[in-house]
């Protein structure tokens, strides 16, 4: 019993269907961590590539540093650091929160790329245009810049979506209950991983293919609503 | 029209890198006067304008726009010191711009493109900005196309867009960068048409980047043929196109007129 439900061992078929739930309430878990690790990827990697162009190299250099270094320690250490090492500090996060930051955090650093080559993209003519019309530096950058950089960067950051969500599995290591940790709990207390873990393959399936149909249908919709892609 | 210079250069030098586009360049427009500069590409003709326009800075001498420094500000001791981006700020209320390529936005609609720097910049409300952007779509033709996106127009219409733009500012001093060289032959009347309209009817003034010299013939008080970054030769339009002075000029209007 997981989760207040029982399993039925009579048949594989019997045995799925009973863990279905359990593993589903697995997959919330995986959906919210997903979503609140994109979110922060996104906010997080804007402020790094506008820190990363700005005009003093005493800015722009530290953003550069830092972001390489997320770049190439792996996903994992950042989460241990998170995880065992800030409490040391006494800072002490839930285990669901340490995770999705340590996922935020992690590919923020990629998502900084994307948008500065979705911003470098934004031509100078558009700027000069702007800077004709006496737009001050903040109004070209978040009404000229980012709009028009926005439809660029959109298949980018889906694929990003994709990794996030495959990774969330890490967070197991730290006691998250996210779907791959509750297959293995199941399997462990019932010896059968062959069910429970082709189910989280299964399912894992449906969601990256529900959230890349997601990104070309905001790929169709957004030129309709006045934002063309070149 | 006054004697008095709008603009003018003081031995104004640019150079990128080892080139020197602009030497010691001396000019000057008086106000609503219409002037049309052609040359060889390369002659430094858009830069001057781009100068004008804030686009680029300059390396050395004085542009003045309506009396007052363009790159540099007058210091209390009365020396000039470089600009500070808040004066560029106030002196570009002055300029407008066309540009080569149009420069629309092409996230906004017509009428965004035209009403977003007068309601964000001047502080016009939503509807007078609107009220301007209608009367200068009516101006150019184009008072049907307002809630189109500019690649749904032809380049002839973007660039009559581009002009009421450039206009909903207000601006005293129009500047052209080529307006027509990136159009289809076919849509090259109709932005001309414009130009020429506003030329016989404001007092506007208007300095022309351009390679049509029939048009130029027609609208300009003045004709400054450009030459390796400087004016090799300037007068109305009668003289300088039927007896230029200069065997540079004679050169350059017969291998422009023939082709």
């Amino acid at each position: 019993m997981l989760f207040g439900y029982e399993w039925d061992l009579s048949s594989p078929l019997a045995f799925a269907l009973s863990i279905l739930p359990i593993l589903l309430t697995g997959m919330i878990v995986t959906i919210q961590a997903t979503v609140l690790g994109f979110f922060v990827a996104l906010v997080l990697g804007l402020i790094w590539a506008v820190l990363k162009s700005a005009p003093s190299r005493f800015i722009a250099w530290p953003a550069r540093v830092v972001t390489e270094f997320i770049r190439d320690t792996p996903l994992l250490v950042q989460l241990f650091f998170l995880y065992y090492v800030l409490p040391e500090f006494g800072i002490v996060l839930p285990a669901f929160l340490t995770g999705a930051l340590a996922l935020g955090i992690q590919y923020s650093a990629y998502t900084s790329e994307v948008y500065r080559a979705g911003i470098e993209a934004v031509g100078a003519d558009q700027r000069e245009a702007a800077r004709a019309l006496n737009f001050s530096g903040t109004h070209t950058f978040t009404h000229v810049v980012v709009p028009q950089a926005i439809p660029r960067i959109i298949p980018a950051m889906g694929n990003y979506l994709v990794s996030i969500m495959k990774d969330v599995p890490v967070l197991s290591v730290v006691t998250v209950l996210e779907m791959l940790n509750v297959a293995k709990i199941v399997g462990d207390r019932t010896f059968d991983y062959l069910v429970p873990l082709s189910m989280v393959g299964a399912l894992y399936l449906i969601m990256t293919l529900v959230a890349s149909a997601g990104v070309r249908l905001l790929d169709t919709w957004l030129p309709k609503q006045g934002i063309p892609l070149k | 029209m006054t004697d008095e210079p709008i603009i003018k250069f003081d031995k104004v030098i640019k150079r990128f890198g080892d080139l020197t586009v602009l030497n010691e360049l001396d000019f000057e427009v008086k106000k609503g006067e219409k002037v049309s500069i052609i040359g060889p590409s390369g002659s430094g003709k858009s830069t001057v304008l781009r100068i004008l326009m804030t686009l680029e800075g300059i390396n050395g001498g004085v542009v003045t726009v309506n009396g007052e420094p363009l790159w540099h500000e007058k210091g209390p001791d009365g020396t000039l010191k470089p600009a500070s981006e808040a004066h560029l700020h106030k002196m570009r209320a002055q300029l407008g711009m066309v540009f080569q390529q149009f420069n629309l936005f092409p996230h906004m609609t017509v009428l965004r493109n035209i009403t977003e720097a007068p309601v964000k910049v001047l502080g016009l409300s939503k509807q007078e900005a609107r009220q301007r952007a209608e009367e200068l779509l009516e101006l150019v033709g184009l008072a049907d196309q307002a809630q189109k996106y500019p690649h749904q127009l032809s380049g002839g219409q973007q660039q009559r867009v581009g002009i009421a733009r450039a206009l909903a500012m207000r601006p005293n001093i129009l500047l052209f960068d080529e307006p027509t060289s990136a159009l289809d032959p076919e849509l090259v009347g109709e932005v001309l048409n414009v130009i020429g309209k506003l030329a016989h009817e404001h007092d506007l003034t208007m300095l022309l980047v351009t390679h049509e010299m029939r048009f130029a013939r027609e609208i300009s008080d003045r004709v400054c043929f450009f030459d390796q970054g400087r004016i090799r030769e300037e007068g109305a339009p009668e003289e300088l196109f039927t007896d230029p002075s200069e065997e540079r000029t004679r050169e350059f209007l017969q291998a422009v007129l023939d082709s």
